[in-house]
């Protein structure tokens, strides 16, 4: 069964159609990649996923739950929501790391005020942050940050800034991990280093949603690639299908300017 | 320089009543204003348009205008329109001039907590958005900190100028040392007409202020851990 399906989903900023009529699935261990050029409206569709913006219509669905669905009036609780986004990560373009917190408080602050709602919290206090802490630590060592832990985002280069905001992610355990144009914010060398440890999530079969303008990474790396311009899918399909045997005009004239560049 | 010396223990303990009392208009104006102008900067902010309208007029008209004018027509208003002086006695007068700063300086705080407020990145609200918290939450744990960071310094050079701008209640009477320094070339403890106590006054709002900047200076540094 697919983890996440997506169906019918669009959005309207004003008078602008910012999505249109999106729908697509994803099985678990998945590793979507959505391309296409600035404005086509990847990054309002991660956005939707997580819960910052509302579509005007379409359902979403994760493991068979229906998570949200325009047609049925919603009590829109902060906490439902909150219960709801959960199931999503997000790493954003420009890391949004929390500046008075060193890596590792980065890593585990959601989880420890998230901690302080269970039952037996007061009770297993100090565990429960060994816990997380060890976790925390484990999943920065993972990231490659074992030495950085304890220094503050304005210490650590935009890569490693960026390989923190993954753990930090990772860190909840959501069930689909997204990216919003990861590397957009970095120089080449900086990019490499977050691709590797992205790379390393795939071979993991972490499920990932992966806004990029990275064309190589997204033919190597995703099991799905889906093209949109004008908040449209205008072509999905396996990297193969979608690089190499390109059916719409327009996939071709998007690509054509990364090949030849 | 004999005479000064034989008038320096009377000058002084007059001075340092006084400056008890600008001291006291010192804290309480900040202490009332502090949180006041957090209430206006919220007003300010307000998507009630109304109240968003009214509470930006009022800090133009209170930023607008000298604190002097200010002072004054908290102090005389009741008296001269509703014929009833509301402010009496010396105590009376401290308040109203406690009124008048508190009102004044809670304005120009408010638009300093605005900026602290309004600067901080919707990034930072939205990565603990997507953490799962709650927006009391991020407010405590995520904003506020960068707030107060970014209030610091501009928040450091209006508590300097409020220092010397406790002086203005000496235009209504409130016995504060320019007031008692004052009071000397007037004529006051078989002393008249010397001027100097009034320019020896400036040593205490320097040393005050001094105090203020190095603890000010202390906490900026405190929170240069971040960035």
């Amino acid at each position: 069964m697919a983890i996440l399906e997506v169906e019918h989903i669009s959005k309207n900023f004003e008078d602008t159609e910012v999505l249109k009529d999106i729908s697509f699935s994803l099985e678990k261990g998945e590793v979507l990649s959505i391309i296409g050029s600035s404005g086509s409206g990847k990054t309002t569709f991660l956005r939707c996923l997580n819960f910052l913006e509302q579509p005007d219509t379409g359902v979403i669905r994760v493991g068979g739950e229906t998570l949200f669905d325009a047609s049925v009036r919603q009590s829109q609780q902060e906490a439902e929501i909150r219960r709801k986004r959960l199931h999503f990560g997000l790493v954003f373009q420009s890391f949004n790391l929390f500046p008075q917190y060193t890596a590792l408080g980065n890593v585990m602050l959601a989880r420890e005020l998230l901690a302080k709602e269970q039952p037996d919290y007061k009770a297993r206090k100090k565990e429960i942050y060994q816990e997380i802490e060890e976790e925390a630590k484990a999943l920065l060592r993972q990231m490659g940050l074992g030495e950085r832990m304890e220094n503050y985002p304005h210490q650590l280069s935009g890569g490693q800034c960026q390989r923190v905001a993954i753990a930090r992610a990772l860190a909840l355990k959501p069930d689909i991990l997204c990216f919003d144009e990861p590397t957009s914010a970095l120089d080449p060398e900086l990019t490499g280093e977050v691709l590797k440890v992205i790379k390393e999530l795939a071979d993991k079969k972490t499920t990932m949603i992966i806004v990029t303008h990275e064309m190589a990474f997204a033919h190597d790396v995703a099991s799905k690639v889906i093209f949109m311009d004008e908040g449209m899918i205008l072509e999905q399909g396996t990297p193969q299908e979608v690089f190499e045997h390109t059916q719409q005009e327009r996939t071709k004239q998007f690509l054509s300017r990364y090949t030849n560049g | 320089m004999e005479l000064i010396m034989e008038q320096m223990p009377i000058v002084i303990r007059s001075l340092n009543s006084g400056f008890l009392q600008t001291l006291k208009l010192f804290f309480v104006t900040l202490v009332g204003s502090v949180p006041l102008g957090l209430v206006i900067a919220f007003g300010s902010m307000s998507r009630f348009k109304p109240l968003n309208c009214l509470t930006r007029i009022f800090v133009w008209i209170i930023r607008g205008t000298p604190l002097m004018i200010q002072l004054m027509i908290v102090f005389y208003f009741p008296g001269l329109v509703f014929h009833n002086q509301i402010w009496r006695g010396m105590d009376g007068r401290f308040t109203a001039a406690a009124v008048a700063f508190i009102i004044n300086y809670a304005c120009y705080f408010s638009v300093i907590y605005r900026g602290g407020i309004q600067g901080v990145p919707v990034g930072q609200e939205e990565a603990g958005l997507v953490l799962g918290m709650t927006k009391r939450q991020i407010f405590f744990k995520v904003k506020l900190l960068q707030m107060i960071k970014r209030i610091v310094p501009p928040m450091s050079n209006e508590i300097i100028t409020l220092v010397k701008d406790t002086s203005l209640a000496t235009t209504i009477a409130v016995q504060e040392i320019i007031w008692a320094g004052e009071s000397f070339a007037k004529g006051s403890q078989g002393i008249s007409g010397a001027i100097w106590p009034l320019f020896f006054t400036a040593v205490y709002y320097l040393v005050f202020s001094g105090v203020l900047t190095v603890l000010l200076g202390w906490l900026e540094r405190k929170l240069e851990y971040f960035r």
